[in-house]
């Protein structure tokens, strides 16, 4: 009964969704006011449909209803709660029916909290957000219906995967569209823009939390993935430059560009057609990487099983949105008026140079990730693009990144010298030179390592200088306090956000002195690396709640002190008959000590020992950059809708 | 500054940033492209001894041996088949969990002058049905599995292409 109720929520809400496209564009169109307020309530509905489809789901895995299909296929009894209910998203069906969630939230918080928009705009917005959720819906009950059931009912379910029974892949998936889906609105007003063919600060003002928001979360989900990659998989690694990745990664680059310029919008008018681009472009990408995660067409660590025929159809929908949105960016661009005029040295010529950067961050991705799926089709040749490849095209454009990011804070709107910059940030220089002299000095000669430690102490400083030039630190200290608290929370966000792509180069830095040692040892034996002892002490045998693990107990010390005792596991799940590493991970603000057990030969162990120098940091920097996103977002102007004045800026500098 | 002159700062910027990034991209495609070989491949043609490749096929059943290597590092040596072919590949290293005999494999190596290969990476999956696209490829090129019959089986019931020692049933994916 309760799978066929949220079958039919699906439906309803998808005829819900229709009414909301047809009410809203028309309704806009015809400029009649009733239809554009009957807009608002239809999205809640589809919210509320969706969610109770949602609801359905989950609760049919919470009691392992073995007649839903997808929940024999998915789950099983012995799970514990938290994997049973994220086991709901952590198949495709239940994945796409999390995303439409998503969407429809996002249409619920546009009809709820957009009162004050134009209500045109806001119909506009709501019945292109419609027209996204259609196409997902109607995907779903066509291809991929989470509800179907099956007779007669197995006795249990097949399990989850293992590997994704764990909290930080539980909570990866919901975060990460969270930041996928957010980009579906800053699409939606970039259309809604082109059909009106107007772009204005209002429309800066409302786009940039939108934006701001999706990258942050975004942010938070790839750092996530990141994390239990790095001890879940038990590589030693955090970032492989797999498609699978890389897929969330282009998102996040254009994302990173639209919310810059969006600032450039809000505050100057300036940059409207690049801006309406990268919005498309954003939510694109977003779309892509739904696609290349859910048709399999590429190879990937992270692949599941997959149905290409489901891939098409995504395939389909991701032409029809971004085909249609690109087409009539082409028709109607020419409409929009660029207003604000601005030298090439000022804050504005930084916040370009900023989304070329990105811009060709992600195009040098983009050409990597896609180019081994264009050589198999027109060549037929099978090829893979490696790490080496894209370490080697995407660092020489981070360089200049990073070295702008410092500047560009620092430079007034419309016109700028650079020698005041200069002369606010040749401390920050001076601590980024030292870093590499001294990485070089204890380390040899390894410059990339050197060059990350510049960059991040660079990058931090800069951000610290940046925020004390405001608040009048050393000028006038005694006012600092006053000021600090006067300040904009845009300011301290922003700033706290490039602190936080310091502290996460630090980490990269760091880890980029990583070191590892095989080893097989027997019990007592014991190994050495980077200055610390390695002892195996004992093998044994434990029982979990749905696996049973060998253990490896190996204690760590430093010459007598002892370290830590760390407890590797390779855990058996009988229901999956599958295998698991569990990393052992010893983590202390300086490094990770990270020991992964092997097989057993020999009366013995194979251990994988790593050193990793500074890798919480790059987890920790990425949360950085989120909260400085989240500070940002409750800056007072981010809430008050479009003033009529452009606010006079106290603090301005000539 | 006249908005012409601007314009032209933009475009240049543009063609800078455009330029930089098409150099890079095919700079680094020089070097760091990675060649799919099938064991059939390499039979027919042996790849330069100093250029990595990836190999993939199934791990033949009952050739897993585990060694240690003469540096005292653990190590498994393995061979890799398509049906047709069948190339000796080591590895020093801890094999992913998925790793079995009868599986879908990929490696990352080069082929030494004995003719081994010696694998610097084995990639794992996440999922046991997973078949490797390359793999699959690979399996049709060598006659083993002929699209038209159907779907392929699921990866577990590939084995040595063996049908009598295949298991009954796989489970289908999801």
């Amino acid at each position: 009964m309760i799978p066929e109720l949220g079958h039919f929520a699906l439906a309803l809400a998808l005829a819900l969704s229709l009414a909301q496209v047809v009410v809203g564009l028309w309704g806009a169109q015809r400029a009649e006011a009733r239809l554009m307020a009957a807009t608002a309530p239809l999205a809640a509905g589809a919210l509320i449909a969706v969610a109770a489809a949602f609801a359905c789901l989950a609760w049919s895995y919470v009691v392992n209803d073995t007649t839903v299909l997808n929940v024999v296929q998915n789950s099983h009894s012995a799970k514990p709660l938290l994997y049973k209910l994220s086991g709901t998203w952590g198949n495709h069906e239940g994945s796409m029916v999390l995303w439409v969630l998503i969407l429809a939230l996002c249409g619920g918080a546009v009809a709820g909290f957009g009162g004050n928009l134009p209500s045109a705009l806001q119909a506009r917005v709501l019945g292109i957000l419609g027209l996204v959720s259609v196409g997902f819906l109607g995907f779903i009950l066509a291809t991929s219906n989470p509800f179907d059931r099956v007779w007669p009912p197995p006795p249990d379910g097949q399990g989850l995967n293992p590997i994704l029974q764990d909290p930080g892949l539980a909570f990866h998936p919901p975060l990460l569209y969270l930041g996928y889906v957010g980009f579906a609105v800053t699409y939606a007003f970039a259309v809604a823009a082109l059909i009106e063919g107007r772009v204005d600060a209002a429309w800066g003002r409302w786009v940039r939390p939108w934006a701001l928001a999706a990258w942050s979360f975004l942010t938070l989900g790839i750092a996530l993935g990141s994390w239990w990659a790095y001890y879940e998989l038990g590589w030693g690694g955090y970032w492989f430059w797999d498609p699978v990745e890389n897929a969330s990664l282009l998102p996040w680059l254009a994302g990173c560009a639209l919310l810059h310029s969006a600032i450039v919008v809000e505050k100057r008018e300036a940059l409207k057609t690049w801006t309406v681009f990268l919005a498309l472009l954003a939510f694109g990408m977003s779309l892509l990487g739904t696609f290349l995660v859910r048709s399999g067409v590429l190879t990937s660590v992270h692949a599941f099983a997959n149905d290409p025929e489901r891939g098409m159809v995504i395939l389909g929908l991701l032409a029809l949105y971004i085909g249609g949105g690109f087409a009539l960016f082409a028709w109607r661009a020419a409409t929009m008026v660029p207003t604000g005029v601005f030298a090439p040295l000022s804050r504005e010529g930084a916040l370009v140079l900023n989304n070329l950067l990105l811009c060709s961050i992600a195009a040098v991705v983009l050409v990597g990730t896609l180019y081994p799926m264009f050589a198999d089709l027109l060549l037929g040749e099978k090829i893979s693009v490696g790490p080496p490849f894209f370490n080697l095209a995407t660092l020489p454009l981070a360089v200049p990144l990073v070295l702008a990011m410092g500047f560009g804070p620092m430079l007034p709107w419309k016109r700028a010298r650079i020698f005041p910059a200069m002369q606010r940030l040749w401390w920050a220089a001076l601590a980024g030179f030292a870093a590499f002299l001294l990485c070089l000095a204890i380390e040899g000669w390894r410059i990339g390592p050197a060059l990350g430690f510049a960059a991040a102490l660079w990058a931090i400083a800069a951000a610290a200088a940046d925020i004390a030039d405001r608040i009048a630190l050393f000028s006038r200290p005694q006012a600092a306090w006053a000021r600090a608290k006067g300040l904009p929370r845009a300011a301290w966000g922003g700033a706290l956000a490039h602190a936080g792509l310091g502290v996460m180069i630090l980490g990269l830095a760091g880890m980029g002195l990583a070191t590892d040692k095989l080893a097989l040892l027997k019990p007592g034996e014991a190994t050495t690396l980077a200055g610390m002892e390695y002892r195996l002490t004992g093998l044994a045998d434990v029982q979990g709640p749905n696996w049973t693990a060998r253990r490896a107990t190996v204690e760590v010390r430093d010459g007598d002190r002892l370290v830590t005792v760390l407890e590797a596991d390779k855990r058996s799940f009988a229901v999956a008959r599958m295998q698991t590493t569990e990393a052992a991970i010893h983590t202390t603000w300086a490094r990770d000590l990270y020991v992964v057990m092997g097989e057993e030969r020999d009366g013995g162990a194979v251990l994988r020992i790593h050193n990793n120098p500074l890798a919480p940091w790059i987890w920790l920097g990425a949360a950085i950059m989120a909260l400085g996103g989240g500070i940002s977002l409750s800056d007072r102007r981010m809430r008050v809708s479009a003033p009529a004045a452009r606010p006079v800026r106290a603090e301005a500098r000539a | 500054m006249t908005r012409k002159r601007r314009r032209l700062w933009v475009l240049l910027l543009c063609g800078i940033g455009l330029g930089s990034a098409t150099a890079l991209t095919l700079t680094a495609f020089q070097d760091n492209l990675v060649f799919f070989r099938s064991p059939s491949d390499i039979a027919q043609q042996a790849p330069a001894p100093d250029r990595a490749f990836r190999l993939g096929g199934l791990v033949e059943t009952g050739s897993v041996a585990r060694e240690t290597a003469p540096d005292g590092k653990p190590a498994a040596r393995f061979r890799v088949t398509d049906g047709a072919h069948a190339v000796s590949v080591t590895y020093v290293g801890v094999l992913p969990d998925l790793f079995r005999e009868g599986q879908g494999v990929v490696t990352l190596g080069k082929l030494g002058p004995d003719g081994v290969f010696r694998a610097s990476e084995v990639l794992a999956r996440h999922d046991e049905t997973y078949m490797p696209p390359e793999v699959a490829d690979a399996l049709k090129r060598s006659g083993h599995w002929n699209p038209a019959e159907g779907a392929a089986p699921p990866a577990a019931t590939w084995n040595t292409l063996d049908p009598a020692r295949a298991p009954a049933a796989g489970r289908s994916g999801s």
